[in-house]
């Protein structure tokens, strides 16, 4: 376990990345009480699977 | 959210990061920019569209697509004229808003964040470098990405296939190749040794969506070396291809040449018996890899986090996202090549991982939305706001916008009418909230897009200005309306306002809905003491909460017992051992051994659940369960197995391995057969694990004794991601490789104390028979479901008996159920770094309701008439959410609010119409419908 220098450790942490992956880490972070920051280089988020038309095995649109 | 922007560097430790940001100029004011998409229309400059793979063009200001996320313009200083030569400026001039700011600078920030998650995903490969493909020199070889983007309704030719060469005609191809592994298992002409794990499977699907779009008989064939469709149902989907007429053709692709005569291009390939061929086809897709792109590179450099050489983080099988820097994690295809299922549940992971060491500051830096008082609307008459959406020009510019606002003002009840060029802006919900308080509005109606994307926000509004947020309704004018009749705007404009008054009858019979808060029990049950159950007991006590951790026999470790080591090499006793002492050491932590789950009752928050452990009986409180109840081995019938002695499992082959058998050491030959009871018609489904599992013991036995010869008998070698390095290693080590076909499998015959396994050389195509000291099976992983335990859950169980997910891609470790997960091997064979990852997912996704104080029951939920209901249980066998009950004092069905997910499927079956879904009534429905027939 990872122990912290600080007596108390921040809240809030830093996701950099808004594709699927980064978006669900969010996601789960935020919902379980934490402050979280996203950074995306580009104009959105949404990363890769945007571009997807469907998407194995169960067909769904990307979108 | 910060977009546009780079981290720059993070210093301090662990728990306190001080984190530098540097957002480039958008030039766009985000808070102005209502995406009208004017500026867009007017700007001069065009560029290639990098959302389109550059098949189309888009302008130098631009949203990269239309649900781009914040919908805001931004330019491209790149390309824009303006900031390039100090002239033009007409988005300036044309903007409506005053948003275009071209005095917009590089800004810098300091975060002070606990933990930082890298998710700064993959590249396509690029295959221009690689000559022999012709991509780059003729428009009908393209990407797998181009592809993907040709396919798509929101592409450059609207979702029609077309062959890229045939520009205005758009003439649909013929006959489609696809090549597989392009910048992936190939160290010759790229470096990229990796297998990149989802090209077979997108290839697949491309292939049958190719197939679904085109309007002739399209001849589709997939070039390959070994189909790599391992994960969960993808098995299926191939085969399922294979019946639908996709071709696949298992061979090296030599070439594709460019268009001699006519259009056709011409692949040359050669079979796996050596035999070349030559084949026309009229586009050719290349299936290419993932890479990390340099930019990604420099990021992991800068921040000091190592990477292999593949420029992937190097991960720990137990650790699966943590980097070689404290406090800083990765998910997604930065720890190597993976799908969205398992990108998903490593995102998850990474959310566990990340905020372990900063529970205690939970809360500390979030806040709580504080509403005024509801106003009570009761005995009030209906007056009711209408707010119509033009979306920008997504409905504006198909139907008539101020004429369906004047038709709503005329319509009974309405009190308030206004339009808007964005409902959704923020101004306009600020705007909202101060009409509804000033016009005394009591029902909301806006016309605009679909509920399920932006009901809540609207939702939220109602409730900031007092009003209940059920007196709410939503007339879908875009999805329903402007896009399927963009071609005939009068049409669209009277449907428009038939839904807008469908939607305001309905409104003037909405009641207020209450939502009541239940406590939230902060302890976790987890069934299941192998591996993954552990590790999520483990994450679960990091972060605080109290765990009962439930395992049928008498020790811990589950099938980790019997593996020696992971795919990487990390030995699995020992770290087995560390996990089950740190969990035996946890006061937050209590283990049940010898039990079982004898009886559970609850819901979320609230589950109460018997365990029986030692003859003794234990009742505890919970208020999520995690089921990990993993997977058995397949006891083969095939082979010899249990009637000869030199016949043995992989897992049995681990135990002589790791006893130094003598067997082994003298062993001469020794052969495995993989796909033993996997991939069949009983199990259609790959184990996963076994072409590694069974390199591994490979290459122990070549270690210990290089003389002895390894004959690999394999379908597919599914050494997928980072593993093909152990198909390569096991190559070079001279492990012999022979590929057979379900249709012919080896023969194995008792030969004294040897094994004669008889089999066919795929290359000189002659069978070849082996006495083997030893014959290894890769038999199947085989559910070892306890359906009493799903049952008690209410969970379902798939046709291979696994454990079924609520969504195979978006919710890989949820179940419908709430408060309720799944990890390890009961969902899906996996090895120990995936079981690990989507244990610690399942951690993540539990302490999201671990974290609340209460839960919210009510709304839209059903309630059912004791007065109507006759007891005929029809809605009990509908519900899918099992939230029906028969009561066993009146008989009558019963409706448990805190499961129910307002589907309605009761209220649709109920014969009697006993099933009153709040916020859906039927009178509330039969006046919608009135008022549509009216029209």
């Amino acid at each position: 376990m990872t122990i912290s220098n600080a007596a108390q450790p921040k809240g809030a942490v830093l996701v950099v990345g808004g594709g699927i992956a980064g978006m669900q880490t969010a996601l789960d972070m935020a919902d379980a009480g934490f402050f979280v920051h996203l950074v995306e280089r580009s104009a959105s988020i949404g990363g890769v699977m945007a571009q997807l038309d469907k998407t194995f095995p169960t067909n769904d649109c990307s979108m | 959210m910060i977009t546009l922007a780079e981290v720059e560097s993070i210093e301090g430790a662990p728990g306190d990061f001080q984190v530098l940001v540097r957002q480039h100029p958008r030039y766009v004011d985000m808070d102005k920019c209502i995406a009208c998409g004017q500026c867009a229309a007017k700007c001069p400059k065009k560029v290639d569209d990098e959302y389109n793979a550059g098949l189309n063009k888009r302008k130098a200001i631009y949203v990269p697509y239309s649900q781009a996320v914040p919908l805001k313009y931004a330019i491209d200083p790149r390309y824009c004229i303006f900031l390039e030569k100090g002239r033009c400026g007409v988005c300036e001039k044309v903007c409506p808003s005053g948003a275009i700011n071209f005095k917009d600078t590089e800004k810098t920030r300091t975060l002070a964040v606990g933990s930082v998650v890298l998710a700064p995903g993959f590249r396509s490969f690029d295959p221009k470098g690689l000559k022999i493909y012709s991509y780059g020199e003729t428009p009908n070889v393209v990407t797998s990405l181009e592809f993907e983007r040709i396919l798509s309704a929101t592409g450059p030719f609207g979702g029609h296939l077309v062959k890229p060469s045939s520009g205005k005609a758009r003439t649909e191809p013929k006959k489609i190749a696809w090549i597989q592994c392009v910048g992936s298992r190939e160290i010759n002409r790229c470096d990229h040794g990796y297998c990149s794990s989802v090209c077979c499977m997108y290839a697949v699907k491309q292939a049958v969506m190719a197939r679904d779009h085109s309007s002739g008989d399209l001849e589709c064939a997939i070039f390959y070396m070994d189909m790599r469709t391992q994960g969960k149902d993808f098995d299926r989907y191939m085969e399922n291809a294979k019946r639908n007429g996709v071709r696949f053709v298992r061979a090296r692709v030599h070439s594709v040449a460019p268009p001699q005569h006519g259009e056709d291009l011409s692949l040359r390939y050669a079979r796996q018996d050596g035999t070349i061929e030559e084949e026309a086809f009229d586009v050719v897709v290349l299936s290419t890899g993932l890479e990390i792109s340099p930019e990604v590179v420099a990021l992991a450099e800068k921040l000091g986090v190592p990477l292999n050489a593949d420029h992937f983080v190097e991960g720990d099988s137990f650790d699966p996202v943590a980097t070689g820097k404290p406090g800083v994690f990765a998910c997604g295809a930065f720890t190597g090549p993976k799908d969205i299922p398992h990108s998903v549940m490593e995102a998850s992971a990474a959310a566990a991982a990340a905020t372990e060491s900063l529970a205690v500051a939970r809360h500390s830096q979030t806040h709580t939305l504080v509403l005024p008082k509801e106003i009570d609307v009761s005995g009030q008459p209906p007056r009711i706001g209408v707010f119509v959406c033009n979306c920008g020009i997504n409905i504006g510019g198909v139907v008539r916008v101020p004429e369906v606002a004047e038709y709503a003002r005329t319509l009974p009840n309405v009190t308030y009418v206004e339009e808007n060029l964005f409902t959704c802006s923020q101004d306009t919900q600020d705007k909202m909230a101060e009409v509804i308080g000033r016009e005394k509005l009591n029902r909301v109606v806006v016309a605009a897009c679909t509920p399920r994307t932006h009901e809540p926000l609207f939702q939220a509004t109602l409730a900031s200005a007092g009003l209940n947020r059920y007196l709410f309704e939503m007339a879908n004018i875009r999805n329903q309306d402007s896009w399927v009749h963009a071609n005939d705007p009068d049409a669209a404009t009277r449907k428009a306002k038939d839904l807008v008054a469908m939607a305001v009858a309905k409104a003037a019979l909405l009641t207020p809905l209450t939502q009541t808060e239940l406590p939230m029990s902060r302890n976790a049950l987890v069934v299941g003491g192998g591996i993954a159950g552990l590790t999520a007991a483990r994450a679960l006590a990091r972060q605080g909460f109290p765990v009962h951790l439930v395992e049928k026999s008498d020790v811990l470790g589950g099938h980790g017992r019997r593996l020696r080591a992971t795919w990487r090499g990390e030995p699995v006793g020992e770290r087995l051992a560390a996990l089950i002492a740190e969990l035996e050491a946890d006061p937050l932590v209590r283990i049940y051994t010898n039990a079982k789950v004898a009886e559970v009752e609850g819901f979320v928050g609230n589950f109460k659940t018997v365990v029986t452990a030692d003859r003794q009986s234990h009742a505890i409180d919970h208020g999520v369960a995690i089921l990990a109840t993993g997977a058995k081995e397949y006891k083969p019938r095939e082979y010899l197995y249990g009637q000869h002695p030199a016949v043995v499992t992989q897992t049995e082959l681990d135990d002589l391995i790791g006893s130094g058998d003598p067997r082994l050491a003298g062993a001469t030959d020794v052969v495995f057969i993989q796909c033993v009871g996997s991939r069949n018609a009983e199990r259609p489904y790959c184990s996963k694990v076994c072409c590694t599992h069974a390199l591994r013991n490979a290459l122990a036995i070549k270690a210990a004794s290089p003389d002895t010869n390894i004959y690999v008998l394999y379908r597919d070698m599914r050494t997928y991601g980072l593993r093909e390095e152990i198909f390569r290693e096991a190559r070079a080590k001279g492990v012999l490789f022979f590929q057979y076909d379900p249709e012919a499998p080896p023969v194995a015959e008792a030969s004294g104390d040897r094994v004669r396994v008889t089999f066919r050389d795929h290359i000189l195509n002659r069978p070849v028979t082996v006495d083997a000291d030893l014959l290894a099976l890769a038999a199947a992983v085989v559910s070892d479901a306890e359906n009493g335990l799903a049952q008690f859950f209410k969970v379902p169980v798939d046709g291979d008996g696994w454990l079924l997910e609520a969504h195979q891609k978006l919710r890989p470790v949820d179940f419908a159920t709430d408060g309720v997960f799944l990890c390890g091997l009961a969902h899906y064979p996996k090895p120990i770094d995936e079981s690990v990852s989507q244990a610690l997912a399942a951690a993540a996704r539990a302490a999201t309701f671990l974290a609340r104080d209460t839960i919210l029951v009510g709304g839209v939920v059903s309630w059912i008439d004791p007065a109507r209901c006759t007891g005929c249980a029809g809605c009990v066998q509908v519900c899918p959410y099992n939230a029906i009950a028969m009561s066993e004092i009146t008989g009558m069905a019963e409706v448990n609010p805190a499961l129910c997910k307002g589907c309605g499927a009761c209220a649709a079956t109920c014969p009697s119409e006993a099933p009153i879904l709040m916020g859906f009534n039927n009178r509330q429905l039969y006046a919608q419908i009135h008022s549509a027939l009216a029209a």
